[in-house]
């Protein structure tokens, strides 16, 4: 306990993003009344912000993604057992550059079309838009030009599609720039658009708009969340596994300033 | 405050069915993307980089077996929760194989590690393995000093960026377990962090 009676605990757990607004607000005017629960306070982001280097989190080798591969179809029934349109699942996959992790997750979310048959083409947007998300988190396909500065990344694009997507600086409200990228989406080169929240990757896809509509809010499953917007003649959609706050957060700062 | 994750992670008993293709496709596109994660995860709790790979292997093998009891939820503590199970295990058979550093030793009693003591004052400090190792190692020899409930906690929350209450999931501890070890871990971690700095530069 700090000489104001604060319990550390709720220093820690403010900086843990724990509490609610009333809660947090509270912890706040601790900190800026009393010097103990200050230095609690500094000492917590201190060692955040060193935690949170990207280097520290060690990925896992692509010899594991093979077996891991080659195990989980191993451990699986024999084709013969199952529908026949699955089977497409199982072809030679063109996209085994990605590592093999990377090609079954997206073979497996195709194959997920074809066992549920026809589905609605906003879901088939929204799968499309994950299966990318996902792709691109795969070694070395993030970006196509890593830069934090806003003045490169929108030249960049210049060129290379026939439309002009506003790159946006977020910095300040804690949704670092990473870089751009082309991406194939909806039957068209796409612009994405990345940003980090602390290590969690939001792709923000981009392209001019059209009749096909889709929900404002979607909830992805598999632990991904979607924002769809649409300004200036572009439609938006934001993808990431941050928390659905802060995915809310990162449309609120952003929407005004893509016109929308 | 999120939902409790409501899953098992001991695979129900009876012969192992094996998943027909599009149990398995729905079990990979699920699972897969957190392949990083669960690898770092278990190479924090056994600090080998070949031991981490088996048990992430293992780890998923048996998600896979078990994905009938998987109720929805969060998908990355489901498997973190599995892989955390496997990587006690290998701890223990270390252990059982009684030819391991003390530092390996994993008790049934979490108080045991909580008061686990990594320093012997013969052996250089984990400061002293990080200078001697460069920049490169990181914060991983410190946070490889902490004890295992105590590095889980620290690891699930500033590197996995789980909710308190998902770390109460995966680590089957109440919440406010979760908070004083987290905040245990963090004044261990950051003596130890700030001795380090100490140290370069040329403090001490």
């Amino acid at each position: 306990m700090s000489p104001c009676g604060h319990d550390p605990l709720m220093v820690q757990a403010l900086v843990d993003g724990e509490l609610d607004a009333v809660h947090a607000a509270e912890i706040e005017a601790r900190i800026a009344a009393c010097a103990d629960c200050a230095e609690e306070h500094a000492r917590l982001t201190d060692l955040h912000r060193a935690l949170s280097d990207e280097a520290l989190r060690v990925p896992a080798p692509a010899r594991l993604h093979r077996r891991l591969a080659e195990s989980l179809a191993a451990a699986t029934m024999e084709p013969a057992a199952e529908p026949a349109r699955p089977a497409i699942a199982r072809r030679p996959r063109p996209w085994a550059w990605m590592g093999g992790g990377a090609g079954l997750a997206i073979a497996a979310c195709f194959s997920l079309f074809m066992v549920a048959g026809v589905m609605r083409q906003s879901d088939l947007l929204t799968h499309e838009l994950v299966a990318s998300h996902v792709r691109s988190l795969q070694v070395a396909h993030l970006t196509d030009v890593e830069t934090s500065d806003q003045h490169v990344v929108k030249p960049w694009f210049n060129g290379k599609l026939d439309f002009s997507p506003p790159v946006v600086e977020l910095k300040d409200q804690g949704f670092p720039l990473v870089g751009g990228r082309l991406d194939y989406m909806n039957g068209r080169t796409v612009a994405a658009i990345v940003y980090r929240r602390g290590r969690h990757v939001i792709n923000l896809f981009v392209w001019p708009d059209t009749a096909i509509g889709g929900p404002e809010t979607v909830n992805a499953g598999q632990g991904y969340g979607l924002r769809h917007w649409r300004a200036g003649g572009l439609t938006f959609w934001a993808v990431s596994d941050v928390n659905p706050a802060d995915l809310t957060q990162f449309e609120a700062d952003l929407k005004p300033r893509t016109g929308g | 405050m999120r939902p409790p994750i409501g899953f098992e992670t001991q695979p129900a008993d009876g012969p192992a069915r094996r998943p027909d293709a599009a149990t398995a496709r729905r079990f990979e596109a699920l699972a897969l993307p957190h392949t990083d994660a669960a690898y770092n995860l278990a190479l924090r709790l056994t600090r080998q980089a070949e031991a981490a790979e088996d048990v992430t292997h293992d780890a998923f093998l048996r998600a896979l077996t078990g994905f009938d009891s998987y109720r929805g939820g969060e998908a990355r503590a489901w498997i973190l929760t599995i892989v955390r199970h496997c990587a006690y295990d290998w701890l223990r058979e270390q252990k059982r194989k009684s030819t391991m550093p003390l530092t390996l030793v994993v008790s049934d009693d979490p108080d045991h590690e909580l008061s686990w003591e990594p320093h012997d004052p013969d052996q250089e400090t984990p400061e002293q393995a990080l200078i001697r190792k460069g920049e490169a190692a990181g914060l991983h020899a410190l946070i490889d000093a902490l004890p295992p409930r105590l590095r889980e906690v620290l690891v699930l929350r500033e590197m996995e960026d789980l909710s308190y209450r998902q770390i109460a999931e995966v680590t089957a501890a109440p919440i406010g377990s979760v908070m004083s070890r987290l905040a245990r871990a963090r004044t261990q971690l950051g003596e130890a962090w700030r001795r380090l700095q100490d140290v370069k530069e040329g403090r001490t």
